[in-house]
């Protein structure tokens, strides 16, 4: 496996580059011009809802469907025309548990190393190291079937670690998961992004994104509607929420419109709009002129502090 | 190849722990025999003892239903994100199908010398000598993996698993209307030419002349000949089926 080190001319690349990546299914578009950077060595977190294209994004650029368009570069190799190389350098660990379950946890790692190239002593100490490292030591000889959903999520990062990849490629890796399970799996990520592993992961929840990596990507519809460090997000992101309550229809329309991209929120059945705000008097009393200046469209309001949805409603709503 | 192999190990690891389908495979011989033979048999006139007559046909029953779990198996696999994860590190997607057939194989084999066993304790009495087993020990074996191959496609174009076991009542059927379990000129003219000309009714006979050492005439061509053909198709077929899978 010394092969596996000698990256050579690509010793400076990026961990992970994509230009301009697009994807449609039947006519449906669900990738329209992405662009990502990951550093070397770094966490990238892909944050956003169902549908989103966070999976399609993940199957690109781990060589498992080529892009309609656009360019991807992984661990220094372009992934459509280099899989192979690609392919040498990744793992990736699905949404679903990738495990047999009529195998035991030792024998799905084990027959794993042997499909990385590992003679049969190889893979079996390999497959020793990883049962214990994962806390899997005691259930290794049972079969998978066995398994508690945080176990089968354990064993399947474990199997994505036979060979130490380059770039690690996790979708959705705590979906589904309890709050115990999904402690100990940030615990495990965190722990191979500080063994320097370049880590690509997908996730529905913010708080995950902010525990683990060092730059998130808002996706929405198919595209990138924020980017930056967990701080940075934040810092666009107000604390507070103003939730006007409008007379009638129109005064909606009106005050939605003088609001523009601030309104983050526009019910019309509830005649409500939520923007962002300081929560500050001064504030809220030039906005309020602002955009009712003769005091006859609003109805009330209210300033709560804003939630960790409140967040992603706002980053995903542009 | 390695690969293969490592993958048909898996294949044949997790075949023998589906305790209830290996619990079938294992009886159905032994129950197909007993029924037959002792049941239907005193019923069925032949020319020769019904056991005699019936071997090729409960081997041939046998392989239709040990490859449709083959279908279940391939399915399963492309549904489950085991494919993604062996394309992900570069497994080629024809190691895991060849993996599959090999599999598929190796337990055909084994169920047909139950059979054999079965038969034999029933008073079944072949006069092959050893050329003639090892013959009739190709001819099963290639019809096994060609219809093993046909089963990866069947479990390449089913959407789910239940839909793939559906494959099932097909290759159980075939069987019976054929010359493998009764004269073909004892069924209703309409059926006759069908059952003639099948797939199964030549290689029945093929492997019957050859355990009973009487000539096989054309019959042992026209066995291989459908077995490559349907094995081709499979591959074809196969590699399409894969290719539109992963798209």
């Amino acid at each position: 496996m010394a092969e596996e080190h000698s990256v050579g001319a690509n010793e400076n690349a990026l961990a992970l580059e994509a230009t301009g990546l697009e994807m449609s299914y039947g006519g449906v578009r669900v990738l329209s011009g992405i662009d990502l950077q990951m550093p070397r060595g770094s966490v990238l977190a892909m944050l956003g809802p169902n549908g989103a294209g966070k999976t399609t994004t993940v199957r690109i650029l781990s060589t498992l469907i080529r892009a309609d368009a656009g360019r991807a570069r992984v661990a220094g190799f372009d992934v459509a025309t280099e899989r192979e190389h690609v392919r040498r350098r990744i793992s990736l660990t699905g949404q679903y548990a990738a495990v047999d379950e009529l195998q035991t946890g030792d024998e799905n790692l084990r027959m794993i190393g042997r499909l990385r190239g590992f003679d049969r002593s190889q893979s079996a100490r390999r497959a020793g190291e990883l049962l214990e490292r994962f806390d899997l030591l005691e259930a290794g000889g049972r079969r998978v079937a066995t398994y508690s959903g945080g176990m089968r999520r354990r064993l399947d990062l474990a199997m994505s670690l036979v060979s130490e990849p380059a770039v690690l490629f996790l979708d959705e890796p705590t979906t589904g998961l309890d709050p115990r399970s999904r402690q100990t799996m940030w615990l495990l990520v965190a722990e191979l992004a500080q063994r320097g592993v370049s880590v690509f992961l997908t996730t529905q929840y913010l708080e995950e994104a902010d525990r683990l990596a060092d730059q998130i990507v808002v996706l929405d519809r198919g595209a990138i509607v924020a980017q930056g460090t967990a701080a940075e997000l934040k810092r666009r992101v107000a604390e507070q929420r103003l939730v006007l309550r409008l007379v009638n229809p129109d005064a909606l329309a009106d005050v939605a419109w003088a609001l523009g991209d601030r309104a983050i929120e526009v019910d019309r059945g509830e005649l409500t709009i939520v923007a962002p705000c300081d929560g500050g008097a001064r504030e809220v009393r030039a906005l309020l002129d602002e955009i009712d200046p003769d005091r006859s469209a609003i109805d009330d309001f209210a300033v709560r502090n804003a939630t960790l949805d409140d967040v992603f409603m706002e980053l995903t709503n542009v | 190849m390695s690969e293969s192999l490592i993958l048909t190990a898996r294949c044949l690891r997790l075949s023998r722990r589906q305790v209830d389908a290996l619990i079938t495979a294992l009886l159905l011989p032994v129950l197909l025999m007993v029924v037959f033979v002792v049941l239907f048999g005193g019923a069925i006139h032949t020319g020769t003892k019904y056991v005699t007559y019936v071997v090729p046909g409960v081997l041939l029953l046998c392989a239709g239903y040990s490859s449709s779990l083959t279908a279940v198996a391939v399915c399963q696999d492309m549904t489950s994100g085991c494919i993604d994860r062996l394309r992900s590190m570069n497994v080629r997607g024809a190691s895991l199908l060849v993996g599959h057939v090999a599999a598929s194989a190796a337990r055909n084999l084994a169920s047909g010398v139950l059979v054999v066993a079965v038969a034999l304790a029933l008073g079944f009495h072949p006069h092959a000598g050893v050329l003639g087993w090892l013959a009739a020990a190709g001819v099963l074996l290639a019809f096994i993996v060609a219809i093993s191959g046909l089963s990866v496609a069947i479990g390449l174009l089913a959407r789910s698993p239940e839909a793939a076991s559906g494959f099932t009542f097909l290759v159980m059927f075939l069987p019976y209307a054929s010359s493998a379990f009764v004269p073909v000129d004892t069924m209703p003219a309409w059926l006759r030419g069908f059952a003639a000309h099948q797939p199964i009714t030549p290689i029945t006979e093929t492997l019957r002349g050859l355990l009973l050492g009487t000539p096989v005439g054309s019959n042992a061509w026209v066995a291989l000949i459908w077995c490559a053909g349907i094995l081709a198709v499979s591959i074809v077929a196969a590699g399409a089926l894969f290719a539109r899978r992963i798209a």
